[in-house]
């Protein structure tokens, strides 16, 4: 069975983020670098499926040369090679310009499963999954907590506002992660050395198959207009309980007028 | 003036609170013309016509329901291919976005998610990087398909006879690949919504165990609260997984927070951070979520909360 992983590289959680004022993008040099920490989760997912069910797994990026570094991440882990689009062409491009670029490249591989985390942490939006699934014409089996893979058939449990529901579709099919799915392993010292020798491809938007006219900045289909930093939240009253804590709880709750 | 189709938001039939806040928002910019996918739109037509809905799109059948997401955006697709809408609300919901996002990709629009707000000409404001920076946006591309949060806009009634019209759309095969098996409802008691709740009260992994979330409930009880939770408490098991709080949990913006026994992590802020007002109790002064309280309580939860429980229900008389 072969999966590809799709990751993306983020800015540190931790990093403080900013706009770029001359594009209103993400200003990815003013923040260190990390593999998005729900991708590590699809990875981690994916080599216990390689496991169990044989097969190959192969990572999936879309993004700036300092991408490599994730990607080596990936492959430390264990994944077996990867396919790296980078092109200027692609800079800027939002979720339904990824999701386009990311199905043409798929167009060009052979698999049985697409994994990807259920969202990263600088778009948030959560959609690439479902964008994939839709463009793919494949079963969208997202926000798993679990997956069973056995004749053809995945079945997962789809976390719920409510609880999860069980979902199942047919192979090739399109899942996406949460993060209670598994604990992601740290790459092995062994794992970083034989990194270094994986097969990693570099593919251009349009050797990936993509348009030019329907990636990147210039042709998104969603425009920032404009775009304000906030005045950070003033600092409020911190006191020490004194045995009457929750009685100055109150009094600031009914100042407030909640209670 | 051109129709906003709002996708209802509801539980066998019931809107949603989110429901009534997009058609209200949706009255603001043109003609809100709901559109009702799955079963019980006996449950939904009163409220729908009380919220000013114009029109609504009834596409009702146990088909719709059986599959994921995919029966939404098609039904979505058909009624805006039928009546060009100016523009598509769909509540910011994990699911809402999916199918925001398969619809968009079907009609070849661009999509907003997370909007707090949306003015004229369909600018849509967001609120990125937790809260501390605010972006104007606009879908350049077709229809906008617009994702909003709950809690974005005060629901107004504002009665109506809206015309109804039956939708009926043959599924294709790649919308009813994925076959709902089983589902699992972990439902603790009454209490209001997380996600559009006025109130939060959370605990964390300060509560101890399963046993001790009382405390917390009681407290929000008192306030007519909803509980959430961190995911140190969630993956302890101590409280069901949906009502984590955070980055992978739900994403809450009400009036009132109040985090009890959290430290405060990236990941948990992620969730939280829009709330109004933000209270913390915490037996360490140095724990990163006092520094986005307006008002926090350096003691033991065990003491302080019970305490304040006692002390709202005897003002409350
Ligand atoms: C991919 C990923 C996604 C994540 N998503 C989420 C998410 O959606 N939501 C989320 O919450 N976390 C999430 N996390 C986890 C997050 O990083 C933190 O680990 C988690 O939020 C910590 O929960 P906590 O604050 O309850 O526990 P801790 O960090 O252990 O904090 C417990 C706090 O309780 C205080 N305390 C202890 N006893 C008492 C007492 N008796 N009285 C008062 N105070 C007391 C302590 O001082 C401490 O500050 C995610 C992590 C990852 C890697
Ligand atoms: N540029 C990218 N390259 C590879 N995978 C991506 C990219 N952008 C998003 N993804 C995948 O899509 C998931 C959801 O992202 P999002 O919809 O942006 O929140 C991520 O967790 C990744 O697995």
């Amino acid at each position: 069975m072969n999966i590809v992983v799709c990751v993306k590289q983020v800015p540190d959680t931790w990093a403080e983020k900013r706009l770029d004022p001359s594009d209103k993008t993400l200003d990815r040099d003013s923040a260190d670098a990390v593999m998005n920490e729900l991708d590590e989760y699809a990875v981690e997912e994916a080599l216990r499926l390689k496991e169990k069910h044989g097969g190959e797994v192969i990572v999936l990026s879309m993004g700036p040369d300092k991408a490599v570094e994730t990607i080596r991440k990936a492959l430390s882990m264990g994944a077996d090679r990867a396919v790296h689009l980078v092109d200027d062409a692609l800079s800027g491009s939002d979720a339904v310009q990824t999701s386009y670029a990311l199905a043409q490249a798929l167009s060009t591989l052979q698999w049985d499963l697409v994994m990807l985390g259920s969202e990263s942490t600088d778009a948030k939006m959560s959609v690439v999954p479902a964008m994939l699934a839709e463009r793919l014409g494949r079963p969208q089996l997202s926000f798993a907590n679990k997956v069973e893979i056995s004749d053809g058939t995945v079945r997962i449990e789809r976390l719920t506002d409510v609880g999860h529901d069980v979902v199942q579709g047919p192979l090739p099919a399109v899942v996406s992660v949460v993060e209670k799915i598994n604990e992601p392993r740290y790459p092995s010292f062994k794992g970083i050395m034989a990194a270094k020798k994986k097969p990693l491809e570099t593919l251009s938007a349009a050797d990936a198959g993509s348009e030019p006219s329907r990636v990147g900045l210039a042709n998104a289909p969603c425009t920032v207009e404009d775009f304000a930093v906030r005045p950070p939240r003033q600092a409020g009253t911190i006191v020490q309980d004194e045995g009457d804590g929750g009685h100055k709880l109150v009094e600031f709750l009914a100042s407030q007028k909640f209670v | 003036m051109s129709k906003i189709l709002v996708l209802v938001d509801h539980t066998d039939g019931t809107p949603k609170k989110v429901t009534l806040e997009l058609l209200t928002k949706a009255r603001m910019l043109g003609e809100p013309a709901a559109v009702f996918v799955g079963q019980g739109y006996a449950n939904a037509k009163d409220r729908l016509a009380e919220y000013g809905a114009a029109t609504v799109y009834v596409a009702e059948g146990s088909e719709y329901d059986a599959y994921v997401v995919a029966p939404k955006a098609e039904v979505l697709a058909r009624v805006v291919a039928d009546t060009s809408p100016a523009a598509v609300f769909v509540p910011s919901t994990p699911e809402g976005k999916e199918v925001a996002a398969r619809l968009a990709i079907k009609i070849g629009s661009g999509v907003i998610t997370d909007a707090v707000d949306v003015r004229d000409g369909f600018v849509c404001e967001q609120s990125v990087f937790g809260g501390a920076t605010i972006v104007q946006s606009k879908v350049a591309q077709g229809v906008p398909v617009i994702t909003i949060r709950p809690n974005s806009t005060a629901p107004e009634p504002a009665p109506a006879s809206p015309t109804e019209e039956r939708v009926t759309v043959e599924l294709p095969e790649s919308a009813t690949l994925v076959q709902v098996v089983d589902r699992v409802v972990e439902k603790k008691g009454a209490r209001p919504e997380l996600s559009e709740a006025a109130v939060v009260v959370s605990g964390g992994r300060g509560v101890g165990g399963a046993e001790n979330f009382g405390v917390i409930e009681r407290l929000a009880d008192s306030l007519g609260a909803a509980v959430g939770a961190s995911r140190a408490a969630t993956d302890a098991g101590w409280y069901p997984h949906q009502y984590q709080v955070g980055q992978t949990g739900q994403t809450v913006s009400p009036q009132l927070y109040i985090a009890c026994g959290i430290s405060g992590a990236i990941q948990h802020r992620a969730g939280m951070q829009t709330s109004k007002t933000i209270v913390a109790v915490n037996k360490d002064p140095e724990a990163p979520i006092f520094e986005l309280v307006d008002f926090g309580i350096v003691g033991d939860l065990f003491a302080v909360v019970p305490q304040a429980t006692e002390e709202i229900e005897k003002r409350k008389g």
